[in-house]
């Protein structure tokens, strides 16, 4: 199995010369970017193993040169790829041949930050850490922390609603947007919501976001953000078995506890992740559940309390709780470099799956087995509170047969998730990974619904048109 | 009004089917206890969902309840409380306002997007809303989102159809996410405070780690003599009364504060959930603004210098409910304005006319104008669900 891009338009590519002269009146030099070797940097993002050469990439400085680009393509006939930092999993950002890629790059200025109202106001560019940077000071900090929050910009959180750590209490990115400038297909712009909550009319701002750069661009954000918690301490719970680990999860979830997050390794994510971030995990453990909590330290050492003897009934063999800020830090670097460190010692394909909290022990056997059966090794890093899997299919790329039996473990993996109540996809988005995996998910009927709202806002599918939706059976409004 | 009110998805699905090929526009109704919030719907039969209920699946061990649209809230709220758990957005009620009996529903709430004063932090019914079916205007059973937390896969229609009032789909079955019900309520109340420094309390106390559950404020002889500024606590006992005396000592500057008794601060939070201080008198048009918190006084300001207005605030300032005479816009002019005054050129909020008469909420734009671009999206949006326009006509915006 190998994914299919659409056909490039031979008639784009003839006018190549004359779409990039037309954009090269409207930005200024840098912020075109047409030679070959220059474009190859956007050719791919987080799913290295498809890439595409774009016609030509536009990185606007501003929201007026974002709405102008986009008019110029609209009048062009030109499909347009948008990408912020390029760090999808699911293949978001993979351009096409005859697409012109508009980033958000340089547009990543913080525009107003107003405490009093817990609300910052963005260009979308900006990157997901330098948002809560920004407000650390103050104590605030902004919640959605996905993995490569360093890199990735809040145009692609938005973009994939993702999510993070810490969601399983603060909910993911479209929890916490309260507004957003956009540029539709045709160059307008328009606000929807503000520094208010509840946008007025039909929510399109939950539309908007997680619409996977179909719907429109974004230009700017305004994001709520909250108050840092007095305390916040990370427990490493070590168990002999992932079903153990699994079983404690349902169970603390079961009791009520809802700490701010639950993330679950097994032992090669333990291994590969202590070996990088040195974040001091224990390895003579079959799996590892941090357990966060976050309070006054009295509210703390309550909830801990609880967990504590929860786990015990699991057969937890090691507890280790941080004890200073350095310890917590190391915790956490070493579960947010997983994918990365996971990436030193093999390729991979990350999947994001996501299952009722109460199927976890059954699903990690299954899982286990799907990998084994095609002689594939997989390491699950995941969190574990809200069901969103992680499972890492561990293979070689440049060898065919191995990828085409990771593509189908990955598979496989998905359709287990969706059989058990849950979904393909919880943070990453579809893009063209899951594309096709669509159908198993959702009827022609629902997808046919989703494709007339798609189609709303871009009826000539122009923007990011490979993906989300099958390629086959698409429908106008 | 002819009446349908079907027993199962497939009999909705009849019902709309039949409506469409009659061109007979339907108006959609749960327990009919919100029937006068939004336009007047132009159509001559109720199609109730009243038929369509029962829990369809509740894990409490994975925090997920679904269930038929027409199923009271009532059951849901009962069925809860015996695994001590709750809908986290606290819904409001509406029949103190609208003088309604019927029993709210779960779609009821999926469909208006119903929420309360936790509303500021556990997110909106459109938050903890995880999955939907309904039947569109064609007629065809369609599901969107699941029974997961996290759930990115396709477009996110889940939050388009919370708060569309009936206007794309008629729900048959909503899905929430639910959370341990708290174990303690405890509530700061502080007296005598203007409206500009209250406000400036209640985003204070918000913007520390204390966990503020809720945040009001009641202005002079709306709950007591005096000013009332209330500040909710919500967890285990201990933690409550630590993080209460923390911001009693923190609010010096504003005022000595006092903890109210459980029950006595447990029924001023209802009453202030279901807009009791402003139900009467009955004939008062009764309006809800969202807007950014610290500039709500200054709009609540601009409207007494112009209008007579009964108020509050909720949301820590960041929700007005304001009651002014039937007559006339109702003030919809009047309160627009000020908000584009008080905004200085930026947008801080939106109006909804809340309780009017029908015909003056037929004649003034009961939600807030959409921006042109905007509106064209809403129109191309619902004839993507409802290409007839039979589902609720006229709801939200003149054909929508």
């Amino acid at each position: 199995m190998s994914i299919q891009f659409p056909k490039p338009d031979p008639s784009i590519l003839a006018r190549r010369e004359a779409i990039v002269a037309g954009l090269a009146a409207l930005v200024a030099p840098d912020s075109l970017i047409t030679a070959e070797d220059e474009r190859r940097a956007f050719e791919t993002d987080a799913l290295t193993a498809y890439r595409r050469i774009p016609l030509a990439v536009v990185l606007p400085r501003s929201t007026e040169e974002l709405s102008a680009v986009m008019a110029f393509l609209h009048k062009e006939g030109v499909n347009v790829v948008a990408r912020g930092a390029g760090t999808s999993l699911a293949g978001g950002a993979i351009p096409q041949e005859d697409a012109v890629v508009v980033g958000v790059a340089k547009m990543a200025r913080v525009l107003d930050i107003d405490y009093a109202n817990r609300t910052i106001r963005v260009q979308s560019g900006v990157t997901n850490l330098s948002i809560s940077d920004a407000v650390a000071a103050e104590r605030f900090f902004y919640a959605p922390d996905p993995s490569s929050q360093l890199a990735c910009t809040i145009a692609g959180n938005i973009g994939m609603n993702s999510g993070g750590a810490h969601c399983l209490k603060y909910g993911v990115t479209t929890n916490n947007v309260l507004g957003v400038k956009l540029v539709l297909v045709d160059g307008t712009l328009v606000e929807i919501g503000g520094p208010y909550l509840d946008s007025p009319g039909l929510d399109l701002l939950g539309l908007v976001v997680g619409s996977e750069g179909q719907l429109g661009v974004v230009a700017e954000a305004t994001l709520r953000i909250l108050p840092m918690p007095e305390d916040a301490r990370p427990v490493l719970f070590g168990f002999p078995t992932s079903e153990a680990a699994g079983g404690c999860v349902a169970a603390i979830i079961a009791a009520g506890i809802v700490p701010v997050a639950i993330e679950f390794m097994d032992k090669l994510a333990i291994e590969i992740c202590e070996d990088f971030a040195h974040a001091g995990y224990p390895l003579d453990v079959g799996a590892l559940l941090i357990i966060e909590s976050e309070g006054s330290p009295a509210e703390i050492d309550a909830e801990l309390a609880k967990i504590i003897a929860i786990a015990k009934d699991y057969g937890v063999t090691a507890i280790k709780e941080s004890k200073s800020a350095m310890e917590t830090a190391a915790i956490w670097k070493g579960r947010k470099s997983a994918f990365g460190a996971t990436g030193r010692v093999a390729d991979y394909i990350c999947m994001d799956g996501v299952i009722p909290t109460g199927k976890l022990p059954q699903v990690l056997h299954r899982l286990n087995e799907i990998v084994a059966e095609l002689g594939l090794r997989v390491a699950n890093v995941f969190h574990a509170g809200d069901g969103n899997l992680h499972p890492l299919v561990l293979y070689n790329i440049n060898d065919p047969i191995e990828q085409a039996k990771a593509e189908k473990a990955g598979e496989e993996i998905l359709k287990l998730c969706v059989e058990v109540g849950g979904c393909l996809t919880g943070e990453h988005g579809v893009g063209i990974e899951k594309r096709d995996l669509m159908p198993f998910q959702f009827s022609p009927v629902d997808l046919a619904q989703q494709m007339r709202v798609r189609a709303a806002f871009d009826p000539a599918w122009r923007l990011n048109p490979a993906k989300v939706f099958p390629l086959e059976g698409r429908v106008a409004a | 009004m002819n009446s349908v009110s079907p027993r199962t998805e497939a009999e909705t699905v009849e019902a709309v089917t039949a409506a469409r090929a009659a061109r007979r526009p339907l108006r959609i109704e749960g327990g009919g206890s919100r029937a006068d919030l939004g336009r007047p719907v132009e159509a001559e039969t109720r199609l109730s969902t009243r038929g369509l209920t029962g829990i369809t699946l509740y894990e409490p061990r994975e925090l997920v309840i679904s269930a038929r649209a027409g199923t009271p809230l009532a059951e849901i709220e009962a069925a809860l409380k015996e695994n001590n758990q709750a809908l986290p957005f606290e819904p409001m009620d509406h029949r103190a306002l609208y003088g309604t009996q019927g029993e709210p529903t779960l779609g009821g709430i999926a469909a208006c997007n119903i929420s309360g004063p936790r509303r500021i932090s556990a997110g909106a019914a459109r938050d903890l809303l995880i999955g939907l079916r309904f039947v569109n205007g064609r007629g065809e059973i369609v599901k969107t989102g699941g029974r997961v937390m996290k759930n990115v896969t396709g477009l996110d229609l889940v939050k388009l159809l919370c708060g569309s009032h009936g206007t794309l789909a008629v729900i048959t079955e909503a899905t929430f996410k639910v959370l341990p019900h708290p174990a303690f309520a405890g509530t700061l109340a502080l007296y005598g405070l203007a409206d500009g420094k209250a406000v400036a309390a209640l985003c204070a106390a918000l913007g520390t780690p204390l966990s503020v559950s809720a945040a009001a404020h009641l202005p002079a002889g709306l709950a007591t003599p005096e000013p009332l500024t209330l500040f909710r606590f919500e967890g285990p006992q201990a933690s409550v009364d630590e993080r209460l005396s923390v911001l009693r000592r923190t609010l010096v500057p504003f005022e000595q504060g006092e903890a109210l008794a459980p029950d006595y601060a447990g029924a001023l939070w209802r009453a202030i959930r279901n807009v009791v201080p402003l139900v009467s008198p009955p004939e008062a048009a009764v309006w809800r603004i969202s807007v950014q918190p610290t500039r709500a006084p200054k709009l609540v300001d601009l409207l007494l210098k112009q209008i007579a207005v009964r108020y509050y605030y909720d949301w820590g300032g960041g929700l007005v409910w304001l009651a002014v005479a039937a007559t006339g816009d109702a003030g919809a002019a009047a309160i627009r304005a000020a908000l584009a005054q008080a905004g200085n050129g930026q947008t801080i909020g939106h109006a909804t006319l809340v309780r009017a008469p029908d015909d003056l909420r037929r004649n003034v734009d009961v939600f807030e104008p959409l921006a042109a671009p905007l509106l064209k999206l809403t129109k191309d949006i619902k004839a993507s669900f409802d290409p007839d326009g039979i589902l609720n006509p006229g709801r939200m915006y003149p054909g929508i």
